[in-house]
């Protein structure tokens, strides 16, 4: 009720702007602790990210990654679930993607590997998700924790599976021999090359396209189906969606299957796309990276992308700072990402109430 | 194979001390309705904060203040956003790891320039092992020699202290006001409020005694099992912690005993690297590695008893007002 008073655009734009400015504040705060000047250090990491064409190649190659992971998080978070797996759901979707490479490159063309990895892709990350899923949907156990020990599980199963079957014979490197170039993703700088486009080499691929029409599938779902009401019904009253007589479990397996085939896509951009090989820890983060990505962008999939290139420069321009200033190491970057999920997720009521306080006030006056 | 058995023991002592601390530290936290991704975060975070004193004032103990004070901020924060401002729980504790995995590496990278760890703790510096009196003299009796001078003796005092933590957790949660105070709001926060008895203030309570145990682990980690601090070198024993929490069902001795059981797996997977067993072969490393995580997931798909946590957990508390 009270809801109705305060403007759309306090909570769309001006609480999620202030929780963001506060995190980068708290993150100029620690740069300028280690002795280094946060505007300086500012001025390396957007010139990094956005100064030059590899330096937005390389932003958009990371943003691809955390597209994919932020719309996994925030298909599960509108149905009311904490996906914290998408680390392990990407790893296993590598593996998919790695394994449809590795049988068929040999005999198949680009156009017909392609395809097959993007279903190799979603179908081995929603098979990760989808346990998680069903121990919760039916047997009551806390999808936050099994997600957390699939994670685990995941990691001992690729190095199992790598060392012990897919490693090249004769080699001490634990990764599998190195793709033939017709299951190689297509670079951007290359298709766009022969139009006389010149973008500059970076590993950004075709999969960046296809996590943009992932958003534009996630907008259609989330918001244009019945499927996609019944998932927002249980993410905001799981009480009310049983008494509609939506089946709560079916929508719970079905949002954790996309959730894990959206992470699964990470494994067609690294492993596809840049590595070309299937290798350990080629995930590096970007899982736990897309609950950031979620939170900023408010679960949506036009906010998700903004956040993506946000958090894709942040990589980006991390490298090129800490080579700047030795005294700065990429890392900084992971600090940045967790003061957003601090204060735009863990302390997202802490203005909130205020502000909407103040708002209330002034339409009452 | 008696000689390996006691070996095998001594090594899941030693394995086991960092996720006896951080378990009953979850299990405060989490009997009192505050549910704690954030223990992997509060033992990296101690572990460097503890490192990094001890390398610099040359003392272990100063180590071990550091990392409790470090770890109870850790703890404070993920209070301010759970119990002040009502904020979920598991996104407040992923914060608090991811912030940590960044902030260790990047003050350590400022203060000592070694590519991500501390400088190597020596002599004062690192918690060094005890020998129990006359373990030398009862080394060579058959049995009771070996338990007693292999077994026993010769760890550092925070593996004792590790395992005496167990009763006094349960005493503190079983024995005492506070402890049925701390459940009752981890039950039903109503009832305590009801009770005249400040929620929030419980909690908070709870959370500090969680931040000196995970304080504790992180100082084992860094200043008694290894000596320095590197990149990441809590690698998960957060998250194995919170599992063996469940596994032994919220309940301190239990919670022991998984513990126990989760460091004797690690014990054996070492072990284990490329033995033939006769019959089955080479068992994969990966996959002792992985059992006490299948083992918490089959626990809590109810296909081995029933895990059955506090029933307000995860919930903030929210005041009624007239």
């Amino acid at each position: 009720m009270s809801q109705a008073k305060v403007p759309a655009w306090v909570n769309v734009a001006l609480i999620p702007l202030l929780n963001i400015l506060l995190a980068f504040l708290v993150s100029g705060l620690v740069i300028l602790a280690i002795g280094e000047n946060p505007i300086e250090a500012a001025g390396y990491l957007i010139y990094g990210a956005f100064g030059y064409d590899e330096g937005i190649g390389y932003t958009l190659y990371y943003a691809t990654n955390l597209i994919f992971t932020g719309l996994a998080v925030s298909v599960a978070f509108k149905g009311g679930l904490f996906n914290i797996g998408g680390e392990g759901q990407a790893y296993i979707g590598g593996l998919g993607v790695g394994l449809i490479c590795l049988s068929l490159d040999h005999t198949m063309p680009l156009y017909v590997i392609a395809p097959l990895a993007v279903i190799g892709a979603a179908v081995f990350g929603a098979a990760w998700g989808y346990i998680p899923a069903y121990l919760q949907a039916r047997r009551g156990s806390h999808i936050v924790i099994t997600t957390i020990m699939f994670n685990f599980i995941a990691s001992s199963l690729m190095v199992y599976l790598i060392v012990n079957w897919l490693k090249e014979d004769g080699r001490m490197a634990p990764n599998s021999r190195t793709f033939e170039e017709n299951a190689w993703l297509p670079y951007l700088h290359e298709l766009f090359s022969p139009l006389g486009i010149n973008i500059g080499d970076s590993p950004l691929n075709l999969s960046f396209i296809w996590a943009l029409l992932c958003c534009v599938f996630v907008w259609g779902l989330v918001w244009h189906t019945r499927w996609g009401y019944q998932l927002r019904t249980l993410g905001t009253n799981p009480t009310a969606a049983r008494y509609a007589g939506i089946d709560t479990a079916k929508v719970t397996i079905w949002a954790m299957l996309i959730s894990g085939g959206l992470a699964g896509f990470v494994g067609l951009n690294e492993i596809m796309g840049v590595n070309h090989n299937l290798l350990l820890n080629f995930t590096a983060g970007y899982g736990f990276a897309g609950i950031a990505v979620a939170l900023m962008g408010r679960n949506n999939p036009i906010g998700i992308i903004l956040a993506a290139i946000l958090f894709g420069a942040l990589y980006q321009g991390g490298a090129e700072l800490a080579f700047e200033l030795p005294t700065i190491t990429p890392e900084i970057v992971v600090v940045i990402q967790g003061l957003v999920i601090l204060f735009s997720g863990a302390l997202e009521h802490m203005f909130k109430d205020r502000i909407e306080g103040f708002f209330i006030r002034r339409a009452v006056a | 194979m008696f000689e390996t058995l006691i070996l095998m023991l001594d090594a899941t002592m030693r394995v086991s001390t960092p996720l006896i601390f951080a378990a009953l530290a979850g299990l405060f936290s989490e009997r009192a309705g505050i549910v704690d991704i954030g223990l992997e975060g509060k033992i990296l975070g101690s572990a460097f904060a503890a490192a990094a004193a001890a390398s610099v004032f040359g003392s272990a103990w100063i180590g071990l203040c550091f990392g409790i004070v470090a770890s109870i901020c850790l703890a404070m924060i993920h209070g301010f956003a759970c119990i002040t401002h009502r904020g979920d729980h598991i996104v407040s504790g992923v914060a608090i790891n991811t912030i940590v995995a960044g902030l260790t590496v990047t003050l350590s990278m400022y203060w000592f320039g070694m590519g991500g760890q501390t400088p190597a703790l020596v002599g004062d510096a690192r918690f060094l092992d005890i020998t129990f009196p006359f373990a030398d003299a009862i080394a060579s009796v058959p049995v009771i020699g070996p338990i007693y001078s292999n077994l026993l003796s010769g760890h550092n005092i925070l593996v004792y202290l590790a395992f005496a933590m167990v009763p006094v957790t349960y005493w503190v949660i079983y024995k005492t006001r506070f402890g049925l105070r701390l459940r009752a709001v981890g039950e039903n926060p109503h009832a305590v409020d009801t009770a005249g008895i400040s929620v929030a203030f419980i909690r908070y309570r709870a959370l500090i005694i969680c931040g000196i145990l995970c304080g504790l682990a992180g100082a084992y980690l860094s200043t008694a099992h290894n000596a320095g601090f590197l990149k990441d070198m809590s690698a998960g024993k957060g998250y194995m912690a919170l599992a063996a929490l469940i596994f032994g069902k919220w309940r301190p001795v239990p919670v022991l005993l998984a513990c126990l059981l989760f460091g004797f797996l690690d014990a054996v997977a070492v072990r284990m690297q490329g033995v033939e067993i006769p019959g089955i072969g080479q068992v994969p490393v990966q996959a002792i590695e992985v059992l006490p995580y299948v083992l918490t997931v089959l626990l809590l798909a109810g296909f081995i008893g029933k895990a059955i946590g506090p029933k307000a957990i995860g919930r903030p508390y929210v005041k009624e007002r007239a």
